[in-house]
């Protein structure tokens, strides 16, 4: 079944499929959940308002984070098994990452000022987030970079795999190091440190968050087959 | 070996001795990669006079003392209060207005410079928010088990 999932042409035909599934699905949920994160939720006993910043603010950082694995698991496919695939996949997913993170950084900094009294520190968990945007911005430049698509395509791979090394560091240096950033709300799923009228849309903004992101990556990957079938026409015509 | 499978060892192989490489930088930098450090620290350092640093930790319950003076004509509000670990405590002096989240028992870090008394003249002053959100109405409820 993977094999042929990784087949363009009948990828595409599924993605067909769920597309407008997806959309519909991520249009229903972000309505619900910004109005759960809105006005059914309360304020924070010391934020007060300001704490409606995380339902964006979060949802962004988590998702910043898994489009770059799944880049980071089609740069490995892609170098591995040379598959075409895995190159389109990762070359959609590097500007919606790029976004997420930098929307991260954005509704962070809006959070941090009045919260911390500052707008940016450069601590451990900041600064790394900030290196990944410009992994995704050098990703976005070294894959378009050649006339040779599939040259940049193996470059940016590269250029993916070893920036890897960046995720754990986000992901921990919470707990490694002393920063201004908090450490992780819900790390133990049995008992978060976030209340449950605060948890509630927060996970519906999740998942309105991803599945928005899957509409976008199949609008991407779309698209991206398409041109490659164009460039191939045309250097048959040639 | 077939290519594939080659490609497949020495890219595993290259990744794995990148990531170990950078486990051992990152092992030996963790002194440096700090924010901040707390008074325990601070008070083992001993010889950071004079240089500028960052201290963080709780604000001392009942330690914050706020007092008007006027300096060039200016009126300036003048804190003192305590930064503690629970295990060392440092008096931090500051100037100016204070971040709205800044409260007793909150976390806070400050920076600035240790004067030759002990103490810590701080020229910015950071408020820490902790892991926990709730609404108001069960504050008082989580404080028993929320210590963790």
């Amino acid at each position: 079944m993977i094999t042929k999932l990784a087949n363009p042409n009948s990828f595409q035909k599924l993605s067909d499929k769920i597309y407008f599934p997806c959309l519909n699905l991520s249009i229903f949920f972000l309505v619900i959940s910004l109005y759960y994160s809105f006005f059914a939720s309360p304020p924070d006993y010391l934020q007060g308002e300001t704490v409606r910043i995380m339902y964006i603010h979060v949802p962004c950082a988590w998702l910043s984070l898994s489009t770059y694995s799944l880049m980071a698991v089609c740069s490995f496919i892609s170098i591995v098994f040379k598959h075409t695939l895995a190159d389109i996949i990762s070359r959609a997913c590097a500007p919606i990452g790029a976004c997420f993170t930098l929307a991260t950084l954005i509704t962070g900094s809006i959070w941090g000022k009045p919260t911390w009294g500052t707008w940016w520190v450069w601590d451990a968990r900041l600064t790394s987030e900030l290196i990944l945007l410009f992994i995704y911005v050098g990703h976005i430049f070294i894959s378009n970079a050649y006339n040779d698509r599939r040259k940049g395509d193996k470059n940016a791979a590269i250029l993916t795999l070893i920036g890897v090394i960046n995720l754990p560091i986000i992901k921990w240096s919470v707990d490694w190091w002393n920063t201004l950033h908090q450490p992780a709300s819900i790390s133990k799923f049995s008992s978060p440190s976030i209340d449950q009228s605060m948890l509630v849309p927060l996970f519906l903004m999740l998942i309105s968050f991803s599945l928005f992101f899957t509409t976008l990556l199949i609008l991407r990957i779309k698209s991206e087959i398409m041109i490659r079938k164009i460039e191939i026409i045309e250097f048959n015509q040639n | 070996m077939k290519a594939k499978t080659k490609r497949l060892l020495s890219l595993t192989s290259l990744m794995v001795i990148f990531a170990a490489g950078c486990a051992v930088i990152f092992y030996n930098l963790r002194g440096n990669l700090v924010f901040f450090y707390s008074p325990t620290e601070l008070i083992e350092k001993e010889n950071s006079i004079s240089q500028k640093i960052r201290l963080g930790g709780m604000v001392k319950k009942n330690s914050v003392e706020k007092k008007m003076i006027t300096e060039n004509d200016i009126k300036i509000q003048k804190v003192t209060f305590k930064i503690t670990d629970f295990k060392n405590e440092v008096i931090v002096s500051y100037k100016g207005i204070l971040p709205d989240l800044f409260k007793e028992g909150q976390g806070v870090v400050v920076e600035g410079k240790l004067n030759d008394q002990k103490g810590f003249v701080a020229l910015n002053v950071l408020a820490k928010h902790d892991e926990n959100y709730m609404p108001p109405e069960l504050k008082g409820l989580d404080l028993e088990n929320g210590a963790n």
